[in-house]
């Protein structure tokens, strides 16, 4: 059971079953990686935070320079109309990126491996994206499926390709991340079955690829958190300011 | 890209639609729908922590320490620029000062030149008069003696040459006739050097 390579990925509860009703809402090895995952960031953040010096230490660095790296990211794609947002994305890009970076401690959970994770962020931002959008802009936020410039004849035919794009979003958004994560995964495990199964002849080749792919998961655990934050970074731009 | 999100739709209506019943028995434990409910309820719990905490608490202070670091590099640099103005006004103070100084020193040294020139020429001046009067009175003096020596000289020469008759000729000659004949002598001689 355990060198099947999807079997990193279930989901089990530990402790005892809680109930709300009939709905389980038992606490899982997921949970705690969530858990684990914020405290990480909340601890980290806040020791970051804590000392007020003229020059910072490690910590500080770190917890200002990731800070001006998402403001800045914000800024440049959404501009300054995002600037209450902020605090949103930040949470989210940190959230996801210690969620990755944490599935790459050995025998640990991924929780954005899970397509239900990353749709349940995907479709709260592709709401509440949509909420802004109209309170913004009222009924002409319509007019983002409206590209200018386009000859009537093909007019029906873009407005339908743009509301489904603009539907597809949260869909788009969440497999992206679920899908690198979960592949990675899967690929790593798959090598490491293959050095073992090899054994000490012929491991040493899939064994290499192991090591490469743990520093490719590593960049791609990053990238993907940084993927995940733009696009909504970008889709809060298409609310914010109608280009269109 | 509209392409890739229209492929992407239909891929994850197919999976949604189709494949959750197979692949979950097939091994993809992401479409077991048996920890679902608990999934999203945690994430709700952790991540809503997470927003709040750091959104009221430590997002601040973050923001807090930069905009403190940037209003104090900022007011740094302006009393940096401050200390810099005032030693350049010190600097040039004190370059001040010893130009006057200098201007001064050099004053004093011309004062004592003056000074000591003046002492020395009144010095010299008083010497010199002082020799001029000696001179004067020295020559004075000779030449009342150039003068007086001639009528001696006449006189020593009428004595001796008395005597030189005396003594050659023993006999008396009247001294008043020598002195004559001595002094004739003494203006043909003058007349000859007045001549020569």
């Amino acid at each position: 059971m355990a060198s099947n390579p999807m079997y990193q990925f279930n989901v089990y509860r530990i402790g005892p079953e809680i109930k709300l009703g009939s709905v389980d809402i038992s606490f899982t090895n997921a949970s705690l990686f969530m858990v684990i995952s914020s405290l990480a960031i909340l601890i980290i953040f806040n020791l970051g935070a804590k000392k007020k010096t003229l020059i910072p230490d490690k910590l500080q660095l770190l917890s200002e320079l990731s800070y001006t790296f998402v403001a800045k990211m914000i800024n440049d794609t959404a501009g300054s109309k995002a600037k209450p947002y902020f605090s949103f994305i930040f949470s989210l890009f940190m959230f996801v990126l210690f969620c990755n970076m944490f599935g790459m401690i050995p025998y640990a959970f991924t929780v954005t491996s899970h397509i239900i994770v990353t749709f349940v962020l995907a479709a709260f931002i592709f709401i509440g994206v949509t909420i802004i959008g109209f309170m913004k802009h009222g009924l002409g936020y319509l007019k983002l499926f409206v590209p200018s410039g386009v000859p009537i004849v093909l007019l029906p035919l873009i407005v339908i390709i743009e509301i489904i794009s603009y539907l597809s979003r949260p869909i788009s958004l969440s497999v992206r991340l679920f899908a690198n994560m979960m592949a990675g995964h899967t690929m790593m495990k798959v090598f490491g079955g293959f050095v073992i199964s090899l054994g000490i002849v012929g491991g040493w080749l899939p064994l290499s690829f192991s090591v490469a792919l743990t520093g490719l998961e590593i960049l791609v655990a990053f990238l993907q958190a940084y993927v995940f934050a733009i696009l909504t970074c970008i889709y809060l731009n298409d609310a914010l300011n109608l280009h269109h | 890209m509209l392409k890739k999100i229209i492929i992407l739709v239909f891929i994850t209506c197919f999976a949604c639609f189709n494949i959750v019943f197979a692949a979950e028995s097939g091994g993809m434990p992401q479409l077991n729908p048996e920890f679902w409910i608990s999934q999203i309820f945690w994430l709700i719990i952790t991540f809503g922590i997470l927003f709040i905490v750091l959104t009221k608490v430590i997002l601040p202070k973050i923001s807090d320490n930069l905009e403190t670091r940037k209003s104090q590099i900022l007011e740094n640099i302006e009393t940096a620029d401050e200390q810099k103005k005032e030693s350049q006004k010190k600097i040039d103070e004190y370059e001040k000062i010893i130009l006057d100084s200098k201007i001064k020193a050099k004053n004093y040294f011309n004062e004592a030149r003056e000074k000591i020139l003046e002492d020395i020429n009144k010095k010299r001046n008083a010497l010199e008069k002082d020799l001029d009067e000696e001179i004067s009175s020295v020559e004075n003096e000779l030449s009342e003696f150039r003068n007086k020596s001639g009528e001696k000289i006449n006189k020593i020469a009428a004595e001796t040459s008395a005597e030189l008759i005396k003594e050659l000729i023993g006999e008396e000659v009247n001294s008043s006739s020598i002195a004559a004949i001595v002094d004739e002598q003494a203006k043909l001689n003058k007349e000859r050097k007045d001549v020569v």
